[in-house]
C-alpha cells in the first residue's frame, strides 16, 4: 500500500461524501458496511492478478465532478422497430417516473427502497458479498440510483425493458445501480445501452444484480457504445435458482476503458446458462471481459462464447473462470473465445480457466488469436467482392456465433448494422 | 480476349516466369501442361492478381484493358475466372450469400440493378445442376468440410455463376475420379460459347478427351517451350515430360 494510492481513493471518498442518502437506517447500514469494507481495500496495482493486463491509471489519477440529473433527448438511442419500454438513466440519476404494468414492477431503485417493495430487502446488496472488489464496495458504498424490475411469479412480460444508461459532461463520475427480480416461473428481456452524450473523460461505476427464480428465463442484452474518451466498469452479479434460464449478450462497441466484471452462481440443478460477448475495438481502445461461471449444483449446462475484433491499437482481454464443484456433476461447461487482430498494433490477452471438483462433467475451453485469412480473402476477391467487402463477410462469418443467443430480432437487425458500421 | 507479352514474375526474389508469350481468342480452349513446378499455378494466380507475385516484365491485355493494373476483384468483374487448384475453406461464409455478393458487387460495377431474389435462385438451381452439386452444398460454407471432388465441382458452380468470359481451370481434373472428371468436364462444355474462352491447365492428357483444346502449350521452367493442336497432349502423354526436357537439352547443346 502506497501513499499514492491512498491519496487517489481518499480523493474519490471526498467526492463521494457530498452525497446525501435520504433513506432508512437498513439500506444506511448497508452502505457503511461498505464504507468499512472500503478501509481496507485499494485500487489495484500492476500486481494485482485480476486486473493484470489492465491498467486503471486513466480512471484512478483523473479527479472527477458528480454527474447530475439532466433531461435527455434519448430518440437516437431508441433501437429502431423495437417495441420496448424505455427506462432512463442519466449520470446515475433517474428522472422519470415509470408505470407499472400488470404483474411487473418497475420503478427507480430509489423509489424502491422508500416503498420498500416485494423482493427488494430480501435480495438487493445480497450477491457475492464475499468478493472483495473496491469497484462494488464503491458502488454498494455511494451508488445513486438505477432501475428496480421485478416480474411476478409466473408471469410472461412479452415487451421487452430498455434501459438507456447514459452519462454526460467532462470527467463526471457516477454510479447507477439496478436490481432485476424475475420470480418463479417468470420471463422477462431486458436490453441495456451504455452510451454517452458529449463528454470527455467521464466514468461510470455500475452494478447490477439480477435474480432468476426458479423456472424462470431472463435474457439481458447489453450494448456498450461510448464514444469519445470515456471509461466503464460495470459488474454483474448473477444468482440463478433451480431450472432457471440465464442469457447475457454482451456487445461493445466502443470504449476507451471498458471493464466487465460478470459473475453467475448456478446454486441449483438443471439450469442453462449462456454468457457470450463480441467487442470491437479501434484506436486506443481496451475492452476488459471477466467472467466467472460458478456451478455448485449437479445437471446444469453453461455455454460460453466471446469474440473480439481489434482494430488499430486496441486491446482486448478476456479472463473467463468456469468452477465445477464437486457436488455439480453431469455439468456441462463450454467456453470458447476468439479473437482477430486486425493490425499488427492491436493486441489480445486470453485467459480461459477451468476449475473442476466435481469428476463426472463435460467441460471443454480454447481460445484463439489470429489474423485474417489472407488466402480467403483473396479467394473472394477473385470473385469480383471488393477488399473491404470480403473482409466484412469474413468478419460477419467470425463474429456470427457471438451474438447468435440475442433473440430480440429489432436488436439483433440493430447489432448487426453496427457492427457493419463500425467497420466502414 | 488476352494477350500475354513476355511476362516475367518474381516470388521473394526468385524468378517463376521467364518470359511468357500467349494469346488466346473468343471461342477458343487452350491447354497447358507441364511438370510439376513449372509455373502453371504461378502464372494464374499473377493473372488473378495475387499480390505476393511481382511482375518485373512484360504485359498482359485482357478485352483491350490492361489487366495487370487492375485490382484482383475488378479483373473478375471484367470478366476473368480462376478455378483454384486449391480452393479455399471458409467456415462461416455461405456459399451462395457470397456469390450473390459477387454476383452483384458485379453488378454494380457495370452500373446493372441487384439481381433479384427469384432470379438468383433459378440460377442457382439451374448451375448447381450442371455440375451436378448438392443442393446442401451450395448452401454451406465455402468449401468447409468438401471433399476433393467437391471443391472442384464447386468452382465450376462459381464459373457458371459468375459467367466469365475467360476462365483459367488450374488442375480442376487432379484427384477427381472418372466420373466426377466427366461432370466437371461436360459442365466446361456446356458453358462454352464463341464469347467466351478456357484456358486448361492440367499435367494429364485424360482431361483432354473431354475438353478438346485447340491449342497445347507445354510450360516447362516458366517458358512456353513448346505450342501444337490437341496431338502434342497424345505425344506428351505417351512421351512424357523426359521427351521435351531433352528435347531442351539437345536445343541447348546446339
Ligand atoms: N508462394 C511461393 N513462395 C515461394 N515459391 C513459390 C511459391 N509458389 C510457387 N513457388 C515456386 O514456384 C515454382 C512454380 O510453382 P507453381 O506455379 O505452383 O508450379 P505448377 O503449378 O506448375 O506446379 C515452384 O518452384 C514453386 O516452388
Ligand atoms: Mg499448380
Amino acid at each position: 500500500m502506497t501513499t499514492a494510492e491512498l491519496t487517489k481513493k481518499d480523493t474519490f471518498l471526498a467526492t463521494f461524501s457530498a452525497l446525501q442518502f435520504n433513506e432508512d437506517s437498513y439500506f444506511k447500514g448497508l452502505r457503511n458496511d461498505a464504507k468499512n469494507e472500503l478501509n481496507e481495500l485499494d485500487f489495484p496495482t500492476s500486481k494485482t492478478e485480476y486486473w493484470k493486463y489492465t491498467r486503471l491509471g486513466k480512471i484512478v489519477n483523473n479527479t472527477y465532478t458528480l454527474g447530475q440529473p439532466e433531461k435527455i433527448d434519448v430518440s437516437n438511442f431508441l433501437i429502431p422497430n423495437l417495441d420496448a419500454q424505455v427506462l432512463v438513466i442519466v449520470n446515475g440519476h433517474v428522472v422519470a417516473d415509470f408505470t407499472s404494468v400488470d404483474g411487473v414492477t418497475v420503478t427507480s431503485l430509489s423509489a424502491a427502497k422508500k416503498q420498500n417493495i416485494g423482493g427488494l430487502k430480501k435480495y438487493f446488496n445480497t450477491l457475492s458479498q464475499n468478493k472483495k472488489e473496491i469497484f462494488l464496495a464503491f458502488n454498494n458504498a455511494f451508488h445513486t440510483d438505477g432501475i428496480y424490475i421485478e416480474v411476478a411469479k409466473n408471469k410472461i412480460v412479452e415487451k421487452p425493458f430498455h434501459i438507456i444508461n447514459i452519462t454526460t459532461g467532462n470527467n463526471t463520475i457516477s454510479q447507477s445501480r439496478n436490481l432485476v427480480v424475475a420470480n418463479v416461473g417468470s420471463q422477462v428481456k431486458i436490453i441495456e445501452s451504455f452510451v454517452n452524450v458529449g463528454g470527455e473523460k467521464n466514468f461510470n461505476n455500475h452494478v447490477s444484480e439480477f435474480v432468476v427464480a426458479e423456472n424462470a428465463v431472463l435474457e439481458y442484452n447489453k450494448i456498450q457504445d461510448k464514444k469519445e474518451t470515456n471509461f466503464s466498469i460495470a459488474t454483474e452479479q448473477i444468482y440463478q435458482e433451480a431450472n432457471s434460464n440465464f442469457t447475457i449478450n454482451t456487445a461493445t462497441f466502443n470504449g476507451a476503458l471498458v471493464r466487465n466484471n460478470l459473475t453467475i452462481e448456478v446454486d441449483a440443478s438443471n439450469c442453462e446458462t449462456n454468457l457470450n460477448g463480441l467487442y470491437l475495438g479501434k484506436n486506443k481502445d481496451h475492452i476488459d471481459n471477466h467472467t466467472v461461471v460458478d456451478h455448485k449444483k449437479p445437471h446444469c449446462n453453461s455455454n460460453e462464447v466471446y469474440k473480439g475484433i481489434l482494430d488499430d491499437e486496441s486491446t482486448g482481454v478476456f479472463n473467463g473462470k468456469v468452477f465445477v464443484r464437486q457436488d455439480a456433476q453431469i455439468t456441462n461447461a463450454f467456453q470458447q473465445n476468439n479473437n482477430i487482430l486486425l493490425t499488427d498494433n492491436a493486441a489480445a490477452y486470453s485467459k480461459p480457466e477451468l476449475e473442476i471438483y466435481a469428476d463426472d462433467v463435460k467441460c471443454s475451453h480454447g481460445s484463439t488469436t489470429g489474423q485474417i485469412d489472407e488466402e480467403a480473402i483473396f479467394y473472394l476477391q477473385s470473385r469480383g467482392i471488393s477488399k473491404k467487402g470480403a473482409l466484412k463477410l469474413m468478419i460477419n462469418a467470425f463474429a456470427k456465433d457471438a451474438l447468435e443467443k440475442v433473440s430480440i430480432e429489432a436488436l439483433h437487425t440493430y447489432v448487426d448494422n453496427k457492427i457493419e458500421q463500425e467497420l466502414s | 480476349m488476352i494477350k500475354i507479352k513476355n511476362l516475367h514474375a518474381n516470388i521473394d526474389g526468385k524468378e517463376i516466369l521467364k518470359g511468357i508469350n500467349l494469346e488466346v481468342k473468343a471461342g477458343e480452349v487452350h491447354a497447358i501442361m507441364g511438370p510439376n513446378g513449372s509455373g502453371k499455378s504461378t502464372l494464374s494466380s499473377v493473372l488473378a492478381g495475387r499480390e505476393e507475385f511481382e511482375v518485373t516484365e512484360g504485359s498482359v491485355e485482357f478485352d483491350g484493358k490492361d489487366l495487370l493494373d487492375l485490382a484482383p476483384e475488378d479483373r473478375a468483374r471484367e470478366g476473368l475466372f480462376l478455378a483454384f487448384q486449391y480452393p479455399v475453406e471458409i467456415p462461416g461464409v455461405s456459399n451462395i450469400n457470397f456469390l450473390k455478393t459477387a454476383i452483384n458487387e458485379t453488378r454494380a460495377y457495370k452500373g446493372i440493378e441487384p439481381i433479384s431474389a427469384k432470379e438468383f435462385l433459378a440460377m442457382v438451381k439451374d448451375k448447381s445442376a450442371l455440375v451436378e452439386l448438392d443442393a446442401k452444398l451450395a448452401n454451406r460454407s465455402v468449401n468447409e468440410g468438401f471433399s476433393g471432388g467437391e471443391k472442384k465441382r464447386n468452382e465450376i458452380f462459381q464459373m457458371a455463376m459468375l459467367n466469365p468470359k475467360l476462365s483459367i481451370l488450374d488442375e480442376t481434373d487432379s484427384g477427381l475420379d472418372i466420373d466426377a472428371l466427366r461432370i466437371v468436364a461436360n459442365g466446361v462444355n456446356k458453358l462454352k460459347s464463341p464469347n467466351n474462352a478456357t484456358i486448361v491447365i492440367t499435367h494429364y492428357q485424360r482431361l483432354l478427351d473431354y475438353i478438346v483444346p485447340d491449342f497445347v502449350h507445354v510450360l516447362y521452367n516458366g517458358k512456353i517451350v513448346k505450342s501444337g493442336g490437341k496431338e502434342l497432349a497424345l505425344e506428351l502423354e505417351e512421351k512424357g515430360y523426359d521427351w521435351i526436357k531433352n528435347e531442351l537439352k539437345v536445343e541447348s547443346e546446339k
